[in-house]
């Protein structure tokens, strides 16, 4: 614990320095700085505005006979205000309906995080601790930690298996461009019904986990790696290579998702391997486990008519 | 297996129309699965047969307005397109 609180406050003063170079004033949204402000405009634009001062100067010189006129000028400002007044409104109602700032920490990753989240799907067995670790009660973004969550790499992912799905349809002279949107719908369903189901089965069990569905639909995601793994095994390589290294990505998938599940679902005593008893600890033991052995069914669901 | 988010919407229209069809006293009473049997325990483990039951009831007072208007409007449709 300590260990861990000290890690993520060393990273915490890394962060800082970063932030106050770009701006002074923090958003208070956007507290723990996910990704850097590269926009021209917002709150902090102050002091981009001021370094930039050199260049629009000499385009400002040209136009100046354009902006000096005050009729244009009040008509500009009129027109900005009512852009950013438009814009606040549906920033409020989309936030209303999608949880736009609870997304974006699940898309704040980087190169390095997800070759390693990559390599950690398809090769579980090395990896010693799955904990992730959290900076003051929240947890701290995917780039940080490899042990987070992301949407990224389940989107990807998904778009990515729908274009292979289509290229080995596309082989085997059973291609149309309506088929990628069946392969697509189908698949998307697929996923909504797991995530359901899974959420149903953890209402059952009263589990009191910290797993929101986000996270539900990014771990049912990370299975997609996987399926393109072994459809494209298939499509180089022939029936045989499809059926091992389809064999591969499921034990590993399986692995994976138990050693994850593991410290979110179970107890701490039963988290850290020592048996306990009673019916509720064996319930949620056995939830893990069939949610873990659902992941390589579908596997085998999915990509099984894509490769005669 | 060509689903698409239409079946989807019709299983969850099917499922749940299901659900909201068990009558409290000639079905569930009979069965074991009515009300009272499903409050009891007060201690911090419902158990999964309390939390089914719970659900079906939930699902029975929350749902049944709504799906009165969905399956309204399904009538129509299906009338109308086919």
């Amino acid at each position: 614990m300590d260990y861990t609180a000290s890690q993520s406050g060393f990273r915490q003063r890394k962060l800082q320095p970063n932030m106050r170079q770009r701006n002074s004033t923090m958003d208070g949204s956007d507290g723990s700085q996910l990704f850097e402000d590269t926009s021209g405009v917002g709150l902090g634009a102050q002091t981009g505005y001021r370094n930039q001062m050199a260049g629009p100067q000499a385009a400002g010189l040209t136009g100046q006979s354009l902006l000096s006129d005050p009729m244009s000028n009040l008509a500009m400002a009129y027109g900005s205000s009512l852009a950013s007044q438009g814009r606040e409104m549906v920033d409020k109602n989309l936030d209303r309906f999608i949880p736009i700032s609870k997304l974006k920490y699940y898309f704040a990753v980087d190169t390095v995080y997800v070759g390693k989240k990559l390599g950690l799907l398809v090769f579980p067995y090395m990896h010693e601790n799955w904990e992730v670790s959290y900076q003051q009660d929240t947890p701290v973004a995917p780039r940080f930690d490899v042990n987070a969550p992301d949407l990224y790499i389940p989107a990807m992912g998904f778009i990515t298996y729908v274009l292979v799905a289509g290229l080995a349809l596309g082989t085997q002279d059973r291609f149309s461009p309506e088929l990628l949107g069946v392969q697509a719908s189908s698949a998307f369903v697929w996923l909504i019904m797991e995530v359901l189901a899974v959420l149903l089965s953890l209402y059952l069990v009263t589990v009191n986990t910290d797993l929101t569905t986000i996270d539900l639909l990014a771990f049912s995601g990370y299975k997609y790696v996987g399926m393109i793994v072994g459809v494209v095994a298939g499509l180089l390589f022939g029936r045989p290579a499809y059926y091992l290294s389809l064999l591969w990505c499921c034990a590993a998938i399986f692995v994976f998702m138990i050693r994850t599940l593991r410290l979110k679902l179970l107890s701490e005593a039963a988290a850290e391997g020592r048996l306990v008893r009673g019916t509720r600890n064996q319930l949620r033991m056995y939830l893990t486990m069939s949610i873990a052995a659902a992941q390589p069914i579908f596997m085998y669901w999915l990509t099984y008519h894509l490769i005669r | 297996m060509a689903f698409t988010l239409y079946s989807l919407i019709q299983t969850a229209i099917l499922c749940t129309n299901a659900v909201a069809v068990l009558h409290e006293e000639r079905f569930l009473s009979k069965i074991g699965w009515g009300v009272e049997h499903g409050v009891g325990g007060f201690g911090d483990d419902p158990g999964v047969k309390a939390q089914v039951l719970n659900l079906i009831r939930s699902v029975r007072t929350v749902m049944r307005v709504p799906l009165i208007i969905v399956n309204t409007a399904c009538i129509v449709l299906l009338l109308l397109f086919g």
